[in-house]
């Protein structure tokens, strides 16, 4: 690849101070470091992984709404938890946290227990309990 | 703080590496190290999975460049990792107080400075701590273009992220370098040799050559066992592990064909330059892979290839680095 042939496809670095650093061959046939602010096929290959797990968090969302699942449930997608995870942040068994993916068990939570699950995925209590 | 010269780089850990042996007055290049590193590598590992995909790796394990590196051109180093949180912050504070820079290993989900678009659970980020103050550290992170800082809480955090490979808290740092000029050539054909060994010989079906033709044999099933959504997202997790932040462009292939092009009149053998546009066809056909994934799990476009067609490319890509690099170790032995 030359210099001149670097893809700079705007995506999701552009507005932060991280770049893609390529190799390519400058006017001599020199290899030389070039910045990237991204690259097409890149940048959609990311985008179908987060519209993957935005369907994905819908779906449980509207499971959340009919009472099947707790408001927990919901985090843990849109965050990219598993339970196994979870358990490793919070050193809580993960069948205790299979349990609090029921609405009916979340619900007799105390806000100190909410509170463990709310600092690992950064959210307040509050939004923990939104979907 | 320390007056440590932070260049942005491709890869993080070669970046990393390099940065510190620059600090410490031995000058190398990034394509430099990662061809003492032997750091161009393939694995596919259908068993390991990272967010629900296997796993597809254009780079040797985690620690893996800065170790060789370190131990071919004869630098004294250290590594540690920890069980307790509060040690390893402590460990680190007494070596950043000492003024020595110490690569850490970090989870990217919780670094501030990350994009949130680029923040998955991977935990095999390497960054450099170069300078403290009250609360807030100062960190060289190769795929930044300037400093960042991070307080004590987020580094604590990221350091000891979980998941698939926690870090663990990892560190390690320079102890002390005998000599600022050290034996290149014989550096650099270690290297060779092991990234040819690495790439041809291992005896499992996943790693180096022999793992992209399994990937190519199980890409070919993809639509039919797992529904054609499922395929497009192993295929977008592929373009992405040869793309992400930190390859240097065509998973490694183009910082390999650069380290060959500086190799060459160190070695005195100027058809290393051949072989250097050898490995950059490569890495154009590796792109050129990736154009035909993307249009194919965009969907777009009538003509787009088939999964079988797909495979056939990687087949072409393997039988060109399986040639490649049994070329390069026979003219790595006869020097």
């Amino acid at each position: 690849m030359k210099v001149e042939e670097v893809p700079q496809d705007c995506g999701y670095l552009a507005p932060t101070n991280l770049r893609d650093i390529y190799y390519a061959l400058d006017e001599n046939g020199n290899y030389c470091q070039v910045p990237s602010v991204g690259w097409e096929p890149k940048n959609e290959a990311l985008s179908l992984v987060w519209e993957n797990i935005a369907d994905e968090a819908q779906n449980i969302r509207q499971e959340v709404l009919a009472g099947k699942k707790s408001p927990l449930a919901y985090h843990l997608e849109t965050h990219l938890f598993s339970v196994k995870m979870l358990a490793s942040y919070t050193d809580i068994p993960k069948k205790t946290i299979k349990k609090h993916l029921q609405p009916e068990a979340f619900a007799q939570l105390d806000d100190q227990f909410l509170q463990k699950y709310a600092e690992v995925l950064s959210i307040t209590i509050e939004e923990l309990k939104r979907v | 703080m320390i007056n440590f010269e932070h260049k942005p780089a491709a890869h993080c850990e070669s970046g990393v590496t390099t940065n510190m042996l620059n600090y410490y007055g031995i000058r190398l290049t990034e394509p430099m190290v990662l061809g003492i590193g032997a750091g161009v590598f393939f694995s596919y590992m259908p068993f390991i999975t990272l967010q629900g995909m296997p796993v597809v790796s254009f780079r040797p394990l985690p620690g893996h460049i800065f170790a060789r590196v370190m131990k071919r051109l004869k630098i004294n180093i250290s590594t540690r990792r920890f069980l307790n949180e509060n040690h390893s912050m402590k460990a680190l504070d007494k070596l950043v107080d000492k003024g020595v820079p110490v690569g850490i290993v970090v989870g990217v989900f919780f670094l501030p400075y990350f994009p949130k678009e680029f923040r998955f659970h991977f935990n095999a980020h390497n960054l450099c701590v170069i300078g403290k103050k009250d609360d807030i550290y100062t960190v060289s992170d190769p795929v930044s273009l300037e400093l960042n800082e991070l307080n004590h809480t987020d580094l604590k955090r990221v350091r000891f992220a979980k998941g698939t490979y926690p870090p663990m808290g990892k560190m390690y740092w320079v102890n002390h370098v005998n000599s600022t000029s050290p034996d290149l050539k014989a550096a650099i054909i270690d290297g060779i040799k092991m990234n040819c060994h690495r790439m041809l010989d291992i005896p499992i079906p996943y790693f180096g050559v022999k793992g992209i033709y399994l990937l190519a044999k199980h890409m070919r099933l993809w639509e039919e066992k797992a529904g054609a959504r499922k395929a497009a997202l192993q295929l977008a997790q592929v373009i992405r592990m040869l793309e992400e932040i930190g390859t240097g462009g065509a998973g490694f292939r183009y910082m390999y064909a650069a380290f060959l092009q500086e190799a060459a009149p160190i070695l005195g053998k100027p058809e290393y330059l051949d072989l250097s546009k050898q490995m950059t066809g490569i890495g154009d056909l590796w792109r050129d892979f990736a154009c035909e994934a993307a249009r194919k799990f965009k969907k777009r476009g009538e003509n787009t290839l088939t999964y079988d067609q797909l495979a056939d490319k990687l087949v072409h890509i393997a039988d060109g680095e399986k040639q490649f690099f049994t070329q390069l170790r026979q003219s790595i032995q006869s020097i």
